[in-house]
């Protein structure tokens, strides 16, 4: 089992939810972050520009199979990205997932996904 | 009444339209007479000397405090109904366009604000002219012709042009909600300019003018009193036009758009509610029996409204919301606006439910027909107006019907009324389809109307005005 995270734009969501769903991935946790890569955002202040310190972004976790891995990725990739790829876009983290327990039933592991 | 329209059209504008002629002298002399018998006397001798001193000035209109005073309350409270009306629409679409649709309210604020003063006005109450399709008054352009004018009404003309400045202000705000979270800020600003002078002003001199064709329709006019047609019928029709012209919202209805805050909602409409007392009561231009009566049924009607809504949602869905008591609120003060003159506390209860049923079945149609008119502004002051401009023919009461029959030489019926009322509401519904239909196209094709989908998805807060309505949601 392998868990991604994947923090992207605020504006792809709605793409990226649309491309997992077209691809039977329905099951996500999302959840707005604030955070710092290589972008940086503008905002106007009273006539001012002002770049912010940290900017507004969302991520998105997604529990899965190892087989499902490379599609989850491809699709968040491809629908993420805008155009041809621009500073911001966002990251994308695979890690091992040990355990999974569904609360209501006790399930564990692959079953509980 | 002749003597104030051979003065000035806005005079007799009103005068006859949106209230009576100011106290007469022997109203004054009433007054008097309530008092002991030494005022009397003085009274008297005061009124002597008026008079003897107001025939040497050829009889000039003076200004009366109570009146004045009234008119400048009720111009505030209507113009607190746009921040209300930005607080209702804020809260009601999604976190990330929040700012841009409370800046549609504050954008008419400032651009109608200045329009309204230098041309609106004289558009709207100067004679008519081009066959009456329009007003004008070159003595009106920036208000210059008025700067020591007292309306016979009792109050200096600023107030009332001012008054009448803050309903062409809320009126192109009120459509702002049918294209909501996907307009250009560029050509919404353009947008109202044109459609206050191209379909406000016409209507409202149609409606409200002297010398307006619906103002002498039947024996005693086309009954609006506040601005059924002129402001509810108007704005809702066009926002019908323009949330068909501009299409969905991305993802609609699919993607369930949730309001980004009701308690916004709700506080806007409470702000609507007490605004509404200035919109209705201060359309007598006067203080005294007519503006109490406005003001009864106004309160009435809007809590009918309220309660009829609650009923509705508690039978269909067994729970009352809070945006359905906000909507059924709106949709009885929406109802009551052309009728507050003329309906007593029955008929403002039977409006209020009656508006808020239609409302309420208008906005399940929408649902099923589909097309995106995001905050309902066709639903609730459209078919809102509409009920309530063609309704009130059957609550009016006894003493209109007796001075329409004597206006009209014999007899007047419910059904020439009613006649004269669905002749207005038609012309309106025609009118504003029509010419902002036309607008909307020209826009579209010149400026663009609608934001580009990256725009539209970014959400417009950013993408138009580089501001986030909700920073404190993130930390930055």
């Amino acid at each position: 089992m392998k868990l991604i995270t994947a923090i992207i734009q605020p504006d792809k969501l709605d793409e990226v939810r649309e491309a997992l769903i077209a691809k039977q991935i329905g099951r996500v946790t999302v959840s707005r972050v604030s955070g710092r890569g290589q972008s940086i955002e503008e905002q106007i202040y009273r006539g001012q520009d002002v770049g912010l310190d940290l900017i507004s972004k969302i991520r998105i976790d997604i529990a899965c199979d190892e087989k499902m891995v490379e599609v989850i990725c491809e699709t968040i990739m491809k629908a993420a990205r805008h155009e041809d790829g621009k500073i911001g876009d966002g990251k994308i983290f695979v890690t091992p997932l040990d355990e999974c327990i569904r609360i209501r039933t006790g399930e564990r592991g692959m079953r509980a996904l | 009444m002749s003597e104030v329209v051979q003065r000035a059209p806005a005079n007799s504008a009103v005068a006859r339209g949106k209230s009576r002629p100011t106290l007469t002298k022997e109203e004054d002399m009433r007054r008097f007479l309530k008092g002991s018998a030494l005022t009397l006397l003085c009274a008297f001798g005061v009124l002597w000397a008026k008079s003897a001193g107001a025939q040497a000035a050829a009889a000039a209109p003076v200004s009366d405090t109570g009146i004045t005073a009234w008119m400048l309350t009720s111009t505030a409270l209507v113009l607190l109904m746009v921040p209300g009306l930005a607080l209702f629409y804020g809260g009601l679409v999604r976190a990330k366009n929040v700012l841009s649709s409370m800046m549609h309210s504050f954008a008419a604020m400032a651009l109608i604000g200045v329009l309204w003063a230098v041309c609106g006005y004289s558009l709207s109450f100067g004679p008519g002219i081009l066959g009456g399709w329009i007003g004008w008054d070159p003595k009106l352009f920036c208000l210059l012709g008025i700067d020591e004018k007292i309306m016979s009404a009792g109050t200096p003309e600023y107030v009332f042009a001012m008054f009448q400045g803050k309903f062409a202000i809320i009126t192109p705000a009120l459509i702002a909600g049918a294209f909501a979270e996907r307009i250009k800020f560029k050509t919404y600003c353009v947008f109202i300019v044109l459609w206050s002078i191209l379909v406000y002003s016409p209507l409202c001199h149609w409606v409200w003018a002297a010398d307006g064709f619906l103002f002498k329709l039947g024996a005693k006019g086309a009954i609006d009193f506040a601005g059924g047609t002129v402001v509810h019928i108007s704005s809702g029709v066009s926002a019908l036009v323009l949330a068909l012209f501009i299409g969905r919202r991305r993802g609609y209805p699919k993607t369930a758009m949730h309001p980004n805050n009701l308690t916004m909602t709700l506080l806007g409409a409470g702000l609507l509610w007490v605004g509404w007392f200035g919109f209705n009561a201060g359309s007598a231009v006067n203080s005294n029996l007519d503006s109490a009566r406005a003001l009864t049924v106004t309160q009435v009607a809007a809590a009918a409204g309220a309660i009829m809504w609650m009923l509705l949602e508690a039978f269909h869905h067994k729970k009352a919301t809070s945006l359905g008591m906000g909507s059924g609120i709106l949709a009885g003060l929406v109802a009551i606006t052309p009728a507050a003159g003329v309906v007593k506390v029955p008929g403002a209860l039977a409006l209020g439910c009656i508006a808020s049923i239609i409302c309420y079945l208008a906005i399940q149609i929408k649902a099923k027909v589909g097309y995106d008119d995001s905050l309902d502004v066709f639903g609730v002051h459209g078919v809102g107006g509409i009920t309530g401009a063609l309704c009130l023919t059957f609550f009016i009461r006894e003493t209109w019907w007796a001075d329409a029959a004597k206006a009209a030489g014999g007899s007047w019926t419910v059904g020439q009324q009613f006649a004269v009322q669905a002749t207005a509401v038609g012309c309106t519904i025609l009118y504003a389809a029509v010419v902002t239909l036309i607008l909307a196209f020209i826009l579209d094709k010149t400026l663009g109307l609608r934001a580009s989908v990256k725009d539209e998805v970014t959400g417009l807060d950013q993408s138009m005005h580089g501001e986030q309505g909700y920073g404190m949601l993130n930390l930055n």
